[in-house]
């Protein structure tokens, strides 16, 4: 047993599979310690905020300043507030006044800046300019002759009373705040979602509750996988052709099917993560039970088992003591393959609005769905559901590295 | 003479099929027998022959397709675990391949004690188990106190075969079917094991029945000799009769295959 785990800990795909499932389960473990928030509470006022570090603006503006003197912010200020509507409008004027076109780069603001204020003059009227267009590039010009502007923003206190403005500070344009002054930054690595809740706390919260649904619905499919392909191999006979029937009668209705049917027939009110982790137990026993049979017809005949017999042991002795350790090894990687695709058929069964009722808990396949409902995949919010792919393919692609590690330990014929 | 003495197990008409249909094969066709006590009896025939599957509906352990086994006169009834129970307590066996006999989960402790147990002893105090298992393994030349929180796999081919013997030693039956007791071990043991089978013969006073493809094995040991062919016993007899003077062409055969060192091998016969 020692020596077998040994070699288990020394197969390497083994081991990159069992790592990354590890970082997983502590990332679950860990995390809501650190970020003690509930999972699903909305925080932000509108969907799909990107990704990144927000500021508190009022809290920066009540911070002290430091005065940075840098080379390229008021560069960089520019470029960033002159969109790309303005850019292509500069590039317009300037190709009908008759610059060539291959001297104009949109995308360098500064040279753009020059070439426009050394040849722009409101009075030129181009050929095909209409009077609404000439005093557009007018309204332009003054538009980025403002963001030229050096001097600093004005800070205002208003008077409830009198509704007069009151300067209460200037603040320069080399004016910067240390973050780490300001009282409330939140970072959010992934953005909100749909609803406004922080992404990665929510992935976090439905890794760890899809995983407990998965563990559920293994260990129920392999038990009664287990159970009944003992009794059914090694007791053959009547209780043989019994128990197979039932389970060819599984085999032969799709049990993702059969999966949508009872989840239907559940109220959306009463399907909890368990009774979806249970039920998804119950439609995926029937591989098990028919490896698990077959193992052990190998071995019923054995002389192991005979000698076992011949010692006045019991049919559950036998099974137990006899039959069931030859097997374990088969077992522990049947489960491990049942978690996996407890997980998968759960964010299948939510992506089609069949699984768990969603004021509870997030679980990867609800998170999948939302993502799904409110288009994220359209609008391009690529953080509300490509996060929860690379984690479902995680966590199947690890178990089964794991499977096939302990595949090829168990079963050298295997091994490379 | 022969008659006088008591018949251990007795068979009418036995007949194991497998399978049904056009797949139907007949492993044992119809044989009667009549083991007597006290004697050493082999089974010899080739493989595919039956042997082994006559052997396995002696002990029980797979069921009979037709035709009725008596165990000392009586009509054998194993209906339940308990009276299998203590069927096996009278008839026991050694099987061919000792890699393959024991639990490997199992240590040899627990493999000896569950030989005490069956014997009635499971309360007796741990020392006197001790004693006992001790003086089992020193029959069969083990130590005892080497094999304790061993496993059997961890003893060579002969060594577990030796065990294999020392549990029949604590388990006394009054049968024992040896199916191949040596044909996995190596010839210098092999006259061990064989020595020691037969002088556990006259320490417990059982009945042991060789299942063998070995025809000089059969001659060695036994007093009656059973040939079987095809699912049938074809020749049978004292063991000088049937070997030294056989009547059956396939018979004949099976003697003239045992390997001779000192002559040419014929190699027309095979």
């Amino acid at each position: 047993m020692k020596y077998t785990i040994q070699q288990i800990f020394q197969s390497g795909k083994f081991i990159t599979g069992f790592s990354i499932f590890m970082t997983i389960l502590l990332i679950v473990i860990i995390y809501p310690l650190v970020i003690p928030d509930p999972p699903l509470k909305i925080i932000a006022q509108g969907t799909f905020f990107e990704p990144g570090i927000y500021v508190n603006v009022y809290d920066s503006i009540n911070t002290p300043f430091y005065t940075l003197n840098l080379d390229e912010a008021a560069d960089r200020r520019i470029a960033n507030r002159l969109g790309d509507e303005d850019r292509q409008a500069i590039k317009e004027w300037l190709v009908g006044n008759g610059m060539p076109e291959a001297e104009i780069d949109p995308a360098n603001t500064e040279q753009l800046l020059d070439q426009w204020f050394n040849n722009f003059d409101p009075t030129v009227r181009l050929p095909g300019m209409t009077n609404a267009d000439r005093n557009y590039y007018i309204r332009l010009n003054n538009n980025i002759q403002g963001l030229l502007n050096t001097s600093g923003a004005v800070i205002a206190e208003l008077d409830e009373e009198t509704a007069v403005l009151t300067e209460k500070a200037t603040v320069p344009q080399s004016a910067y705040v240390n973050v780490n002054d300001v009282p409330n930054v939140r970072v959010l690595p992934l953005g909100t979602d749909n609803f406004g809740r922080d992404v990665l706390t929510e992935l976090v919260r439905a890794t760890g509750v899809s995983l407990q649904i998965g563990l559920v619905a293994g260990s129920i499919a392999t038990l009664i996988g287990l159970v009944l392909g003992l009794v059914s191999g090694y007791i053959g006979g009547f209780v043989d052709d019994t128990i197979m029937f039932v389970t060819n009668l599984f085999t032969v209705i799709p049990s993702f099917v059969l999966l949508i049917l009872i989840s239907f027939s559940i109220s959306q009110e009463q399907r909890g993560a368990t009774t979806i982790a249970v039920v998804i137990g119950f439609t995926s026993w029937v591989w098990t039970a028919r490896a698990v049979r077959s193992q052990v017809i190998s071995l019923r005949n054995r002389d192991h088992v005979n000698l076992s017999k011949l010692s006045g042991h019991s049919i559950t002795h036998i099974i137990v003591r006899d039959i069931l350790p030859y097997i374990a090894s088969y077992v522990v990687m049947a489960l491990i393959l049942q978690i996996s695709s407890g997980i998968l058929a759960e964010a299948g069964l939510s992506i089609l609005g069949l699984g768990p009722k969603t004021t509870d808990v997030p679980t990867l396949g609800l998170m999948m769905n939302w993502a799904m409902i409110y288009q994220a995949h359209i609008l391009g919010k690529w953080w509300a559901y490509f996060p929860i792919i690379i984690t479902i393919a995680l966590i199947a692609f690890s178990m089964n590295l794991m499977n096939t590690g302990l595949d090829q330990v168990f079963n050298p014929a295997l091994r490379d | 003479m022969a008659d006088q003495r008591k018949s251990c197990l007795t068979g009418k008409g036995v007949t194991k099929e497998f399978g049904f249909g056009r797949t139907k094969t007949v492993a044992v066709d119809n044989v009667d027998f009549d083991f007597k006590e006290g004697e050493v009896i082999s089974i010899v025939g080739e493989s595919g022959s039956g042997k082994t599957t006559l052997a396995k509906m002696l002990l029980g352990l797979i069921s009979v397709t037709k035709g009725d086994i008596y165990f000392q006169g009586e009509p054998r009834d194993i209906s339940s675990q308990r009276k299998r129970r203590t069927y096996w307590t009278q008839i026991q066996a050694i099987f061919q391949d000792p890699f393959a006999s024991y639990n490997i989960f199992n240590k040899i402790d627990s493999v000896l004690l569950d030989c005490i147990k069956m014997r009635g002893g499971a309360r007796l105090p741990y020392e006197q188990k001790v004693e006992m298992m001790t003086e089992a393994c020193s029959f069969v030349n083990l130590k005892f106190a080497e094999l304790t929180n061993k496993y059997p796999f961890e003893l060579s081919g002969g060594q577990q075969q030796r065990l294999m013997i020392a549990r029949i030693f604590l388990l006394k039956p009054k049968v024992l079917i040896a199916d191949e007791p040596t044909s996995m071990i190596d010839a210098c043991s092999r006259a061990t094991i064989l020595d020691m089978l037969m002088s556990l013969r006259n320490e417990v006073g059982m009945t042991p029945i060789f299942i063998t493809h070995d025809i000089g094995l059969a001659y060695y040991v036994s007093d009656t000799v059973y040939i079987m062919e095809k699912g049938k016993f074809v020749e049978s007899g004292s063991a000088d009769d049937v070997i030294l003077r056989p009547q059956q062409p396939y018979t004949k055969r099976l003697i003239n295959d045992v390997p001779k060192i000192y002559e040419e091998w014929d190699l027309s016969t095979v």
